[in-house]
């Protein structure tokens, strides 16, 4: 019995070579993911994540964990639902617990009104192949009994959309999990290596400058969520991305009070318990395009009241640390996968608020988009060539709920 | 909670605001033909400056647009000029 | 017994003992006191239990620098989790218990679990647990982690206060150098506002205990606080900046005493000045988590604050310069205290729950109590919050806050100026230099940092039992960046969010690392700086204040009727009348409507202005419909699109004159329509010869809708013909009831002839009670808007977001004539023509019949199809009803193809089972519209 000291390295620190098969720019879970599934399931190893800071430092360390698959859309179903079974095997295959606790979560409804779109959604999901039910309020009340059920609530409780196999995991663990499992296979993970500019040879990229130098691939791949304007900028072009703080809040650590995830739209907030105890939760967008990863009062005023509203009883409890991340914010609030329109340079980019539980999925797919050169039939409709086409994929105007 | 001069009432609570997009967003003649690349770039595409930004901002509760010129990153406000020309 | 109660000095009121209890025993305490000072008064050493091992704790620190003593309290009816003893002023009657302990926190049961640490080291959870599940393992864990047991009654009355401020100076911090800036800048004419986190003002001059410019501590204090208060300035303690924001706005938590909830303060500070102080940082050394260890500062607040000898015998281990005085002061109240020189090598704390003594370097000292100090660390988390940058000085061994920044400054020991005379020098320099402070050198470290591979088990995060060995794991493990240090330990990540372990921590990977402690870095500092109650943030951010109802002119007289009210697009409105279960109210109120006629409240309605030379191109523009032939007197249908070309709303446009229209928009989307039109507005044209007013909440409305509405419309007394062919459908009149302005629109929302009548507002109640007088001999009266539901659909009239959703376009809805004709540019043009919107397979509005016996179907079912085996969605029923007029059930939908497919049979699906329904026009009454034009 060794205690823990037998672990090694969980990454090795490698230092830049001149030139890999495959560039990955970002290091935080999607692209950590991205490596390892370029290794995995495509044999490309020589391959380098380049990260400007620490890994899993940008979103995926600062989200609030719910994975899920509630989607209306096929393709957006398609997407989070291959995410959401590879998280449910995720801690085997990486022989690293990432902690997925599918302890499902509902999305409220307040109203007769509601109650019809969410059986509007319910059904889209079941069509779709994702376990969904239409939740009464009595479903609701044995699930979380911390909420507030009163009827003189302002928002009162009529029922909810329920996904059972959705839940929450470690966030910090999977980018962990995953870049150990890259580095296993021979990945190169670059901390502290900020890419400069990115080199075009007619009209071709084919290498980037970093502060380590420069180096060069036959094909780059950028999973920058937050900044991907920035890295469009130095690459010459530009996306439709707007970049916003979103802020994300936990509680000192309680005994268990909350067993699953709740969103309540009409309040504007979701929350969970995490394992160690505190209460995880979050809500809109600050209302100002922003790079600064800080958040303001109003958007913390109406969060934290909104989950104050949502279960009255926690309006005690005292707020341990809130924080945001920036995310990037596309028109219809899915993500970009695909060609960036320079040859060589690839997007997995514009996650808006839910990148977190697309890691596997985004990663999976990225991989396949620069491993073959074309799409993976379910990252298809993500292109770019969406915003030209109008073919939006708006989650948000489908049922009115933000995604 | 931001403070943004309005050029009309001055400085107020950023809930008072609404953005409502980048400087420089000329909406292509649609009585002429527009191809679906210009109609993208004026629908969608972003400049989402780090830094310096030019943007167009309603005060809500006085309905002005105006530009305001910000620091993205720092959250300082650098310039407010109202939309509306002088009247002649 | 080791800690005591001394005779006199504090600021406590001996005069009035406080009982409470802890852990189930009684003790008491006095005013003044916190429930840790009262604990170590009583001599109580285990105040608590660590979260992962469950070792024994007493307290460190004195004030928010404590991350061991955690308790629940129950005061009277009201209980309250994850309270720190060191903060929490003791109330007479007080109930508290350790958290994360049972029975005690001096005898847990689960104290065991220290016995299996080699294996519950850092990271050990993302080894292990992966088999068969985490899911078998993460219920067992989720109970044993967690801090305190949440009541689940709310607290009466717990509601925050919130108020705005603003100042030319805010000074964080009432100690010698925070009133020595407040009052040099009060008196120079600012209006400053002092806070401090204590009840009292004066920092640190308590425990340090010596006079200050020649007087004693108390007296000083007052003398500044009189001044600052002669001179205007204003004073708040127990106060606590809790963060700072953007635009230099400061989050101030105003504590109202035990279970009330505190007052929240937004004070917009033009310069803040940050007088914070420092911290005693622990010695990371062998068992240094044993109770009856604490800071030398702690030790010396508790004396000169509470009048508590924290122990007999002390030993007082340290790393600089400011030992000797604590010694003296110790001395002085009657302790025997032996000075250790923490840098003359490894250092064991011995003895189990109670300490024995100290070994230093290996010689033994015996004692009851270890005071440590391990430098001071200026508190600079504010500084961060705002931006500002830290800088590493070797000489004081400490972050302290780097460059200049516009409108804070940071004076005294939370500057690096530990001297005193130094620090109220820099404090009176405030006001004339902006803060350029004096170095002094009186302070002096010998810095000692944790060194790995040391023996015994050497405690980093007390509360989060991470020791050196989990840091030096982390290290093997390549977690070298402090962010991944502070993750995978969870270092720093307690209630005290690393007050007492983040240097600690950071310092031992810098050596373990080889690396200099700048080039390794913090992690960063997160509001809010002391944790607060979720309900400082909410205040008056709830129920109906939170999200406001629009509320009618006439609620009270619907309410009088007998209305069940309900929300209805943000507004308040009647659902239906009367006693009657709510589906009898509404049938009867359709076949009332259909046979003679209904009334009802539609002020809702959008009545949004737009006036000037150049209206009539700007609506023509605004809207789908062409709108520039409409003529004076009469009414268009309109659809408004998005530039991506969605439909957003439907409205009414009437046109007033040449140059005037009124358009009645949603009334759920009057302040999005109005903020539309004032956008495009604004863009290009020239506002000057075009004007948007929205006077929606000028105007009532009530609607006459049915067969008799005609009749009962003329007894309004007004000078109108309403035959049909002088007042037709699609038309409207002004005109004059109870001598104001009134104006009567012939619109239908039913498919029945109505005549929408708009007063000024305070006509209302007489035009209601007018026409229901009027009605009730006809057989008509109110209906409410679930009725009105029934009644549009019959007659498949949409509700735009009902029965379209984000993707329908205009040609969607069976209006396809402008895009395919309109000349003239409009909003969403372009966008009709992008490969989306001319797919085949667009989703198309339709009715959906089903037997007369079957029941409607139900709204949010899918249409669906099989298509390669798999079940694929083709639409949607967005409306559906039983119809009372039409005798059968009806549906509107959104159906892939749907003009084509009339007549079809389709399968609607809804959750797991199907029906058959057939595709029909979406009109169920009166397609010719007779009744419409009557």
């Amino acid at each position: 019995m060794r205690g823990h000291s037998g672990w090694g390295k969980a990454w090795r620190t490698s230092a830049l070579k001149p030139t890999y098969d495959v560039i990955i720019i970002g290091g935080g879970g999607h692209g950590l993911a991205t490596a390892y599934y370029l290794a995995r399931n495509h044999g490309i190893n020589r391959v380098a994540i380049l990260e400007k800071g620490w890994l899993g430092g940008g979103n995926t360390g600062r989200n609030t964990t719910a994975i899920r698959s509630n989607y209306y859309y096929p393709e957006s179903a398609a997407l989070y639902d291959l995410s959401l079974r590879l998280y449910e095997n995720l801690s085997k295959e990486l022989n690293y617990n990432v902690m997925f606790s599918p302890r499902g979560m509902m999305v409220l409804a307040h109203s007769v009104a509601e109650m019809e779109i969410a059986a509007r959604t319910v059904n889209a999901m079941q069509i779709n192949g994702t376990d969904a039910e239409l939740f009464d309020a009595e479903d609701v009340r044995k699930r979380a009994p911390i909420l507030n059920f009163s009827r003189e609530a302002r928002f009162p409780i009529h029922g909810a959309i329920w996904q059972g196999r959705a839940g929450t995991g470690r966030h910090d663990a999977v980018a962990w999990g995953y870049a150990r499992a890259a580095d296993s296979l021979g990945v190169d993970i670059i901390q502290n290596c900020e890419v400069t500019d990115v080199i075009t040879e007619g009209g071709c990229a084919v290498g980037v400058n970093t502060n380590l130098g420069e180096v060069r691939a036959g094909r780059i791949g950028a999973a920058v969520a937050g900044h991907s304007s920035v890295l469009a900028g130095i690459a010459g072009f530009d996306l439709p991305i707007h970049s916003y703080a979103l802020q994300a809040f936990v509680s000192e650590p309680l005994k268990p009070v909350m067993d699953t995830v709740a969103f309540s739209p009409a309040y504007g907030t979701y929350f969970s318990q995490s394992d160690k105890g505190g209460l995880v939760f979050g809500g809109a967008l600050d209302r100002v395009p922003s790079y600064g990863q800080r958040g303001n009062m109003p958007v913390q005023e109406s969060v934290v009241s909104g989950l104050a509203e949502m279960a009255p009883v926690l309006a005690k409890v005292k707020l341990l640390r809130h924080w945001a991340g920036i995310v990037d914010v596309t028109p219809d609030s899915s993500p970009i996968i695909g060609p960036s329109g320079i040859d060589g340079l690839y997007l997995n980019c514009g996650w808006g608020t839910g990148g977190f539980k697309a890691i596997p999925a985004g990663g999976t797919l990225f991989a396949h988009l620069l491993a073959t050169g074309s799409h993976h039939e379910i990252s298809r409709p993500f292109d770019l060539d969406r915003f030209r086409s109008g073919r939006l994929i708006d989650e948000g105007a489908a049922s009115g709920i933000a995604h | 909670m931001q403070l943004f001069p309005c050029p009309f009432c001055g400085l107020r609570d950023e809930r008072e605001f609404h953005f409502a997009g980048e400087v420089g967003k000329t909406r292509p003649k649609t009585s002429e033909p527009v191809s679906d690349a210009d109609w993208n770039t004026y629908l969608n595409t972003q400049r989402n400056e780090k830094g310096a930004a030019r943007e167009i901002w309603c005060h809500v509760t006085c309905q002005e647009y105006f530009v305001m010129e910000r620091d993205t990153v720092s959250m300082d406000v650098l310039e407010t000029v109202a939309l509306r020309k002088e009247p002649s | 017994m080791t800690g005591s109660r001394i005779d006199s000095g504090g600021l406590i009121d001996r005069a009035k003992p406080l009982g409470f209890s802890f852990d189930g025993r009684a003790y008491s305490g006095y005013s003044g006191d916190t429930l840790a000072s009262a604990l170590l008064a009583n001599g109580v050493r285990v105040m608590g239990r660590s979260f992962k091992y469950h070792r024994p704790r007493g307290v460190w620190g004195a004030w928010f620098d404590d991350p061991n003593a955690i308790f629940g309290i129950r005061l009277a009816d009201d209980e309250f989790p994850n309270c720190p003893a060191t903060t929490t002023q003791l109330v007479d009657g007080m109930q508290a218990r350790a958290v994360n302990a049972w029975p005690s926190a001096k005898f847990d049961i689960k104290a065991g679990l220290d016995l299996f640490h080699r294996w519950l080291g850092a990271g050990f959870y993302y080894k292990t647990f992966m088999w068969p599940g985490w899911g078998l393992f993460e219920p067992a864990i989720r109970r044993m982690a967690g801090l305190g047991h949440l009541d689940l009654n709310t607290v009466a009355g717990y509601v925050s206060d919130q108020l705005h401020d603003s100042c030319d100076f805010l000074v964080i911090g009432g100690g010698a150098a925070g009133l020595t800036a407040a009052r040099a800048m009060a008196e120079a004419g600012q209006d400053i506002v002092l806070i401090d986190d204590h009840p009292e003002l004066g920092g640190g001059l308590y425990r340090r205990g010596l006079a200050i410019e020649g007087e004693t501590p108390q007296v000083w204090i007052a003398s500044q606080h009189k001044a600052i208060r002669q001179a205007g300035g204003r004073i708040m303690t127990s106060t606590t900046g809790f963060g700072i924001f953007d635009h230099n706005l400061v989050g101030l938590a105003e504590d109202r005493g035990f279970s009330r909830a505190p007052r929240l303060h937004r004070m917009r500070a033009s310069r803040i000045v940050m007088a914070t102080g420092a911290l005693d940082r622990p010695i990371t050394f062998a068992n240094n988590d044993r109770p009856g260890i604490m800071s030398v500062e702690a030790a010396t607040e508790y004396l000169g604050r509470y009048g508590v000898l924290v122990g007999r015998h002390i030993a007082l281990v340290s790393n600089n310069s400011f030992a000797g005085q604590a010694a003296a002061q110790l001395r002085a109240a009657g302790a025997e205290v032996t000075g250790c020189d923490a840098t003359q090598g490894p250092i064991r704390a011995l003895g189990g729950k109670h300490l024995s003594g100290v070994e230093v370097g290996g010689k033994r000292y015996g004692c009851d109590t270890i005071l440590a100090s391990g430098g001071l660390t200026p508190i600079v988390h504010l500084w961060r919050h705002a931006g500002g940058k830290l800088n590493w000085r070797d000489d004081l061994a400490a972050f302290v806050p780097g460059n200049p920044m516009e409108g804070m400054i940071a004076i005294g020991a939370a500057n690096g100026t530990f001297d005193m005379d130094e620090a109220l020098a820099e404090a009176r320099s405030v006001v004339k230099s902006g803060g350029a402070s004096v170095r002094g050198d009186h302070y002096s470290i010998t810095p000692i940092w944790p060194k790995p591979g040391a023996k015994g088990r050497q405690w980093i995060d007390f509360q989060h039992d991470v020791t050196l060995k989990d840091v030096e794991q982390a290290a093997r493990e390549n977690f070298v960046s402090v962010e991944h240090l502070k993750r995978y330990t969870t270092l720093g990540m307690a209630s005290d969010q690393g007050k007492t372990s983040n240097m600690a921590g950071l310092v031992a990977m810098a050596s373990i690392q080889g690396k200099s402690i700048p080039e390794t870095g913090t992690t960063t500092f997160r509001p809010p700086f002391v944790p607060v109650p979720l309900e400082l943030y909410r205040g008056q951010n709830r129920g109906h204040t939170r999200n406001p109802l629009k509320r009618l002119p006439l609620e009270a007289v619907h309410r009088a009727a007998g209305a069940a009210m309900g929300e209805y697009g943000g507004w308040l409105r009647p659902g239906w009348y009367g006693e009657k279960s709510a589906e009898d109210a509404i049938r009867a109120e359709c076949a009332m409507a259909r046979k003679a006629a209904g009334i009802f409240d539609s002020s809702p309605l959008g009545k949004i202005e737009v006036m000037g030379p150049d209206a009539e191109a700007f609506v023509n523009f605004i809207y789908y419909n062409t709108i520039r032939t409409l003529k004076p007197g009469a009414i268009r249908y309109g659809f408004m699109l998005t530039e991506r070309g969605i439909v957003y709303d439907d409205g009414v446009i009437s046109r007033l004159g040449p140059q005037r229209f009124v358009i009645s928009c949603s009334s759920s989307h009057v302040d999005g329509v109005n903020a539309n039109l004032e956008a495009w507005r604004q863009d290009g044209n020239d506002p000057d010869r075009l004007f948007v007013h929205d006077t929606t909440a000028n105007w009532a409305t009530v609607t006459v809708t049915g067969p008799k509405a005609r009749e009962i419309v003329a007894e309004l007394g007004t000078d109108l013909d309403f035959s049909p062919d002088n007042f037709p459908h699609m038309t409207f009149r002004e005109t004059v009831f109870l001598g104001a302005p009134a104006r009567i629109a012939r619109v239908s929302f039913t498919g029945d002839a109505s005549y929408e009548i708009s007063v000024p507002v305070a006509s209302v109640e007489t035009l209601w009670k007018t026409l229901i007088a009027a009605g009730g001999s006809l057989g008509a009266g109110p209906v409410g808007l679930e009725a009105l539901s029934v009644l549009r659909a019959e007659k498949g009239y949409l509700i735009i977001g009902k029965d379209t959703d984000g993707e329908t376009m205009p040609h969607d809805l069976g209006f396809g004539i402008p895009r395919l004709k309109k000349q003239a540019e409009y909003v969403g043009d372009r966008s009709l023509y992008s490969e989306v919107a001319q797919l085949e397979t667009r989703r198309q509005f339709v009715g959906l019949a089903v037997p007369e016996r079957a029941g409607p179907l139900p709204t949010g079912a899918h249409l669906v199809d099989t298509r390669d085996g798999r079940t694929v969605s083709i639409g949607i029923v967005t409306s559906s009803y039983d119809s009372p007029c039409l005798g059968k059930p009806i549906a509107l939908a959104l159906m892939e193809c749907g003009q084509e497919r009339m007549g079809e049979q389709v399968t609607v699906l809804h959750l797991g089972e199907t029906r058959m329904a057939q595709v029909t026009s979406p009109c169920f009454l009166d397609p010719a519209g007779e009744r419409l034009n009557a």
